[in-house]
């Protein structure tokens, strides 16, 4: 028989399921994402640091787990909360199964539990803190649960960031040369610039201003990742650095460091957006994309500097998806071009990233 | 961007036919409502008037007409409507579209064509173009080729390499089509094609065979905004026709990496194609490598979108209607959320699973293989949370008696070797004999390798099986209980495996509080509030179901699509929910079918999408039980069970006796009209004669009634369905044979014997209350009795009864209405024996059916009394009387009406096509008019039975229908037709004086015999009488096939030819062209 375990929520619901992964205890923010495939995509998406991750769909590992799919060197959410996880799965590029992924890292996860029960919870009452355990009680399960540090009090970029410098080359990637400040990058991003001709130099979050221009790129790329951007100064500072020196692309939290960098302020999303179905307005055109998203925190709009307009905007709550300096070669979105997982309508962007640099080189 | 037009039209499918079904209405009918939605004047031309589309309310004009070029310019020129909206009727829709543009007609009157141009319409079915366009975007598709002769087809297999699939351009449900493993197979089929294709091309192509089949539902607007409905998966790799496979959706098996790069594909795809609406796009995906080609694209709503649509909550269909006028995506709010717009992409959080509906169980002769010929009549719909339980649920929407995964077929061998179970070539039964593989042993693996089954479909299977076992060999424990019911176990399967009674785990259930919870259907995973009232059980923690507090009534639908059960039943249910609407109660409906108006969610006030069985049914009534205490029956809402057919009414027992409550005729009126016995008696009461006979259950107590009635006899099971094993019998030989067969079938119900009466059929539809009897209308059938009143043409009002006729139907349908206490409808079978000049003629009844019949949307529309509309309200009370109704013949009009039966003969191959008491027909056409004539040629030209005058026609006909045909071929040869006959008819005919070419009916003594001049194009209709019995595959049976395949008329029966006969010698016929009311309420011009 499978080990039992419960998932107790902040606001005192408890949910009975049982344990696959790794059996230890484990807490976090726990959020649910609505993508119907990609699990693995997510599981190893540093933005889900210091998180718990609900998919919505209930049958999950299917196609098994692989050595393809990451999006970083490891599983970065803290816990897995799934309808079904499936034993058997049947793909020519699998090698092991979820169960198996998940213990590999020491990640523990629940299943077997009313996921979209869950779901409709945080939907009305909003995120919350959270705890997968197989050893404590319900009230002992609470208790822990009241000890923890909030979500929005951590700086997770620190802990997902690369600790040094490196370059990320691909074949026929002699092109531009691209930094990427790494607060929680996903390869995918890296693979998509490298696809596009250029070669990417990865720095560490702390990377400031002036070692990064010092690394003579043509183009610079604020890169995802977890947490509330308010607590980013010292990243607010970088990108204050480098406005002006170089094109500059911003991606999810690169969006936000850049609002923050000019001033701007951020408030958290009852529910967050995370999914892949996420329509998306290009306010010039009128065009509707639809997008990969995950993000908790949105830009407030009232606190937007002069120097910045508002290019995009969500078609659901009507959140601030996109920005661009009004006359320096500086964008960025609240989405994921880069997708993995999701839907690649969005890809074209690094095109127009890689036409600024162009431009921004031929003055 | 174009201006919004002020007047559309909208061309509907037609007929129901195997390929095009009830789904076309369900579209129609969203587009309908878009239309009024967005201020556009619909007007809609169907020829099916078993259609919700076809209703005055839902178009604004409506045109009941044969779907023809002609007909089409005469109601264009009639009321000039600015747009022309085609990609709703199906192909049938699209096919019409290009002829009307190709003729002219739409320039001529400046009609736009809305939705998806021209080109493309020409470039997604031409194969040729398609491929061009393919490859010009980028997208990959298999090497192919398309051939207009067999010595091209040659050339090709040496260039591609055999197995080669083969694709006739321009057809419906891939008619036609197949795969070729060798070159006699590929010589043969490529004829075949080459005559199902009206522009005589067929596309060859490499096989996939094996590979994963995918689709997407995408959607585009015209500021170029696209998005993904939903994707599916079929359970059935690449070689089964989509219609044919067993389908999930979203897909299962599929990556990140590998959905996205599909999803990009079909988006490229319905941008280069410029649809403005929805476009399906059908994939081929290798198992081993993630390489794709792109199978086929429909560039119009499909069978696939309305089951997305159902699959997922978005309403395709109105959505694609809305942007064919103008409207964006992003302007078009999401009716599910209120609150988003229709730009997004649905995401589920449940498996949906859809099974096919085939008709093999109607006809036992014919061809039960699957392959790229869709043979399915209809289809079920299941959602859950679990596969495993999303499927056991479709299996018991089926309705195959009580067939659930555990059954298994006695003939089959069952050995240890898989060759054993018939798993390929791919059949009906292939679920269940996989099933049956794994339960002796053969692993998942064998199977996969042997069928190119993805193992994780048979490890699910697996896990069904494993559960199986543990029920069997373990005492029940509420954890066990639980597993088993969130696996998809009914209580009649634990109860099986664990030696209980159904009732004793529905008890067991019940102590331990194991029951399903109702989840919503919101197209957004739960991530916005939705309000939505669609849902479907599952076994989880949360209810989001509660009892519905205001009055309320729960329609029963009437399931998947099949022959004997279509469309009208769903027609029915829908105008009962709607009655009941208008009567201040809430409706709630549960059905099963996706293809469906009656499964969208706006239809009824809260819809469960669920099996239509005893435990759905009760679990549904318990939670719309506002006491949730005890028995939980307390408060259950009332069910009606006389709109969804024969499902609906077997419900009636179960439920009377669980203590749900039921409106309308009572349980025991119902049983008493089904109850041989307790009928019989009930007439003689009423000194209402019918044909003699009786029940029995032993053969000899049939051979005893037999020799007491005198043969020819009917012989059928009771609580038929379609007639279904109905025959006319006329010897004790054929008695034995049949018995034989009958008591194999249901040895609990008796088989009943009739004095088989060949006289003049006739029926009526009737509404009771009890004091009241409301005959809207009295149908006369073409064919004599004998041929299934579902196959018979039948003309409103009767032409050729008399006014004592008349009188006699009208006082035995009142005094059986007040008798059986019918509250609702019920439709009465009778059939008149001529008289002489010193006898009367004599009215018998043949059968009472206590529901709604497939004739009531053919009334309702024919004389405008809303029949279902006022039978609900007589069962929420209201008096016939209080609505303004007497007993008794509603007036007739000035129309005459004439209902023709459609057949899909040309899908089924290995089935007889002859006419006689089982029914046949898939769908039907009305012919309206003024005069006989012109309805009658209407009905013929609909049903596609017309024959091209100065052709030749063959006759082939039985000594003792000799006499009788002769007139008819003397009036045919008289208007210039070419007379062919068999031997014996065309000695008969010769001596007549009627010139006549002898063929030989001998199909293995040379050529040319009769197959060769049908195929040839020389024959362009058949006669064939039966000489008798119920033997297959005789040659008459060979040269009614062929006729079907060649789709040129085949008459069996002789009223149906002399009919048909009078509308091509009756010289320059005028018709009327007008809308349906029209016809009521005006008199001719």
């Amino acid at each position: 028989m499978p080990k039992q375990a419960i998932l107790a929520l902040k606001d005192g619901s408890i949910y009975e399921g049982y344990s696959f992964g790794t059996e230890t205890d484990t807490c976090g923010e726990v959020v649910f994402n609505t993508s119907m495939a990609g699990y693995q995509e997510i599981l190893t998406d540093p933005s889900y640091a210091g998180q718990i991750v609900l998919p919505t769909y209930p049958l999950i590992g299917n196609y098994g787990t692989n050595k393809q799919d990451i999006e970083s060197r490891r599983i970065q959410v803290r816990g897995f909360i799934v309808r079904e996880k499936c034993d058997m799965p049947s793909h020519y590029l699998d090698d092991r199964t979820i169960h198996e992924y998940l213990a590999g890292s020491g990640i523990p996860g629940i299943y077997g539990i009313d996921t979209r029960s869950i779901t409709r919870r945080l939907r009305s009452a909003g995120v919350m803190m959270g705890i997968i355990t197989t050893s404590k009680t319900p009230h002992e399960a609470l208790e822990e649960l009241k000890k923890q540090p909030d979500y929005g009090s951590i700086d997770f970029v620190r802990q997902v960031s690369t600790e040094k410098a490196y370059k990320w080359e691909e074949a026929g990637s002699s092109g531009y040369h691209v930094v990427a400040l790494d607060c929680g990058l996903k390869y995918n991003i890296l693979r998509l610039l490298c696809q596009h001709g250029c070669h990417v130099t990865v720095v560490p979050c702390s990377t400031s201003a002036e070692e990064i221009i010092n690394l003579t790129p043509d183009g610079i790329l604020l890169s995802p990742g977890p947490g509330d951007p308010d607590l980013l100064d010292y990243l607010a500072e970088t990108a204050k650095g480098l406005v002006g020196k170089k094109p500059i692309m911003g991606i999810c939290l690169g969006n936000q460091i850049l609002h923050k960098a000019f001033g701007g302020k951020h408030f958290k999303l009852k529910f967050g957006h995370r999914g892949g179905n996420h329509p998306v307005r290009e306010l010039a055109t009128g065009a509707v994309h639809i997008t990969a998203q995950n993000h908790g925190y949105a830009a407030d709009p009232a606190t937007l500097s002069d120097e910045l307009e508002i290019t995009h905007i969500n078609l659901n709550d009507g959140t601030v998806e996109g920005l661009r300096h009004k006359e320096l070669p500086i964008f960025s979105i609240q989405y994921h071009s880069e997708a993995s997982p999701g839907p690649l309508d969005n890809v074209y962007l690094f095109k127009n990233f890689i036409n600024n640099i162009q431009k921004f080189k031929e003055g | 961007m174009p201006t919004k037009p002020s007047k559309v039209l909208i061309i509907g499918s037609g007929p129901i036919i195997i390929g095009q079904a009830a789904e076309f209405d369900y579209a129609g009918t969203q587009a309908c409502k878009a239309m009024r939605e967005e201020g556009v004047t619909s007007v809609l031309v169907n020829s099916n008037p078993a259609t919700i589309m076809t209703d005055e309310d839902v178009a604004d004009v409506v045109y009941i007409e044969p779907l023809t070029v002609d007909m089409l310019s005469r109601i264009i020129e009639r009321e000039r409507p600015d747009g022309l909206l085609p990609t709703l009727g199906g192909q049938t829709g699209l096919n019409l579209a290009v002829e009307l543009a190709d003729a002219g007609v739409l320039d001529r009157y400046k009609v736009r064509l809305l939705g998806t141009p021209l080109q493309t319409i020409r470039n997604a079915e031409d194969r040729e173009l398609f491929k061009q366009l393919l490859l010009k975007i980028g997208e990959p598709v298999p090497p192919s080729q398309t051939v207009t002769s067999l010595n091209q087809a040659k050339q090709v297999a040496r260039d591609i390499g055999l197995p080669l699939i083969i694709r006739p351009a321009f057809t419906l449900g891939g008619t036609g089509g197949g795969i070729a493993h060798d070159m006699d197979e590929l010589m043969e089929k490529v004829e075949v094609g080459l005559r199902a294709s009206p522009i005589s091309q067929v596309l060859l192509e490499e096989s996939v065979i094996g590979w994963k089949e995918i689709e997407y539902e995408v959607m585009r607007d015209a500021a170029n905004t696209c998005i993904t409905v939903c994707n599916m998966e079929n359970f059935d790799p690449m070689g089964v026709h989509t219609g044919d496979s067993i389908v999930v959706a979203p897909s299962q098996t599929l990556n990140d990496d590998e959905y996205q790069m599909l999803r990009t594909a079909s988006l490229n795809i319905i941008r280069a194609l410029g649809i403005e609406g929805g476009c399906n796009v059908q994939l081929a995906l290798d198992p081993k490598s993630s390489k794709y080609y792109v199978i086929e694209v429909n560039p119009r709503v499909s069978r696939s979108s309305a089951l997305a649509s159902k699959a997922t909550g978005y309403p395709i269909a109105r959505v694609a209607a809305k942007i064919a006028v103008g409207k964006r995506l992003d302007e078009i709010p999401n009716a599910v959320t209120g609150k988003t717009m229709a730009s997004f992409e649905p995401a589920l959080d449940y498996i949906v699973v859809k099974i096919p509906r085939w008709p093999f169980d109607k006809f036992a002769t014919g061809d039960r293989i699957i392959g790229t010929q869709m043979k399915a009549t209809g289809e079920v719909m299941a959602i859950d949370r679990t596969f495993e339980a999303a499927l056991q649920k479709a299996v018991r929407s089926l309705e195959f008696g009580k067939r659930s995964l555990l059954w298994e077929d006695p003939g089959w061998e069952r050995g240890s070797d898989i060759n054993t179970y018939p798993l390929m070539p791919p059949n009906d039964l292939r679920l269940w004999a996989i099933m049956a593989a794994l339960r002796r042993g053969i692993t998942t693996r064998e199977i996969a390798d042997h069928t190119k089954i993805d193992m994780w479909f048979l490890d699910k299977l697996q896990n069904i099986i494993d559960m199986e076992k543990t029920l069997l060999a373990e005492p029940i424990t509420r954890d066990l209980l639980w597993r088993a019911k969130r696996l998809g176990f009914s209580d009649e399967q634990v109860g099986t495996l664990a030696d209980r009674l159904p009732e004793q785990v529905r008890g067991q259930r019940r102590e331990w509080n194991i029951r399903p919870v109702y989840k919503m259907v919101d197209t957004c995973a739960a991530e916005f509030d939705a309000s939505t009232p669609y849902f479907y059980s599952t076994y989880e923690q949360e209810n989001e179901a509660e009892a519905l507090r205001e009055n309320k009534a729960v329609v029963i639908g009437s399931g998947p699509i099949r022959i004997g059960q279509g469309i009208e039943f769903d027609y029915c249910s829908v105008h009962s929910a709607w009655a009941l609407q208008d009567a201040g109660y809430k409706s709630i409906m549960v059905n099963s079918n996706p293809e469906t108006v009656s499964t969208d969610f706006d239809t009824s006030n809260r819809l469960y999408f669920e099996a239509l069985d005893e435990e759905s049914l009760r679990d549904i009534l318990e939670n719309e039980s506002t006491a949730h205490t005890g028995e939980s029956t307390d408060n259950a809402p009332p069910s009606i069970v006389q709109f969804g057919g024969q499902t609906a009414v077997n419900l009636a027992n179960p439920l009377a006796n669980a203590g749900m409550p039921i409106i309308g005729s009572s349980a025991d009126a119902i049983d008493l009209a089904e109850d041989r016995k307790r009928f019989e008696l009930f007439l003689d009461e009423l000194s209402i004669p019918q044909p003699p006979g009786a029940g029995i259950t032993s053969l000899d107590e049939g051979l005893r009634i037999a020799e007491i009635i005198g043969y020819p006899v009917m012989v059928r099971p009771s609580f038929v369905l379609g007639g279904r094993a109905m025959e006319i019998v006329h010897n004790n030989t054929d008695l034995k044979r049949y018995i034989g067969l009958a008591m194999e079938l249901d040895a609990s119900h008796p088989v009943l014997i009739d004095k088989y009466l060949q006289g003049k059929e006739v029926e009526v539809d009737a509404i009771g209350d009890g004091e009241t009897v409301l005959i809207p209308g009295i149908m006369e059938h073409i064919e004599r009795a004998g041929v299934h009143s579902g196959d018979s043409m039948a003309v409103y009002p009767g032409v050729n009864l008399t006014r004592e006729e008349i009188d006699t139907i009208i006082d035995y349908t009142i005094r059986i209405g007040l008798g059986l206490k019918i509250n609702g409808l019920m439709n009465i079978q009778f059939v008149i024996m001529p008289g002489s000049e010193e006898k009367k003629s004599s009215v018998f009844v043949l059968e009472v059916n206590p529901r709604a019949s497939r004739t009531v949307p053919f009334i309702s529309k024919v004389t405008g009394v809303p029949m279902i509309k006022v039978a609900t309200r007589v069962m929420l009370g209201s008096s016939l009387k209080s609505q303004g109704y007497s007993s008794g013949l509603w007036p007739v009009s000035n129309l005459i009406a004439i209902k023709a039966p459609v057949f899909s003969m040309s899908k089924l191959t290995g089935v007889d096509t002859h006419l006689g008491p089982e029914m046949k027909s898939t769908g039907e056409v009305m012919g309206i008019d003024y005069t006989f004539e012109a309805a009658l040629a209407k009905a013929i030209v609909a049903a596609g039975l017309s024959l091209p005058p100065e052709s030749g026609v063959l006759f082939s006909i039985a000594d003792r229908d000799k006499a009788e045909a002769l007139p008819v071929i003397k009036k045919l040869a008289g208007a210039g037709t070419k007379i062919y006959a068999t031997e014996g008819t065309a000695l008969m005919i010769e001596a007549a004086g009627v010139p006549v070419t002898m063929t030989s009916k001998k199909l293995d003594e040379g050529h040319p015999n009769i197959i060769d001049l049908i195929n040839d194009g020389t024959i362009s209709g058949v006669v064939n009488t039966l000489t008798g019995g119920n033997v297959p595959f005789r040659d008459g049976f060979y040269i009614r096939r062929a006729a079907v395949e060649k789709r040129i008329p085949c008459f069996t029966s002789l009223d149906t030819i002399r009919t048909a006969v009078a509308t091509i010698t009756g010289g320059s016929l005028t018709y009327t062209v007008q809308p349906l009311p029209d016809y009521r309420n005006k008199e001719p011009s």
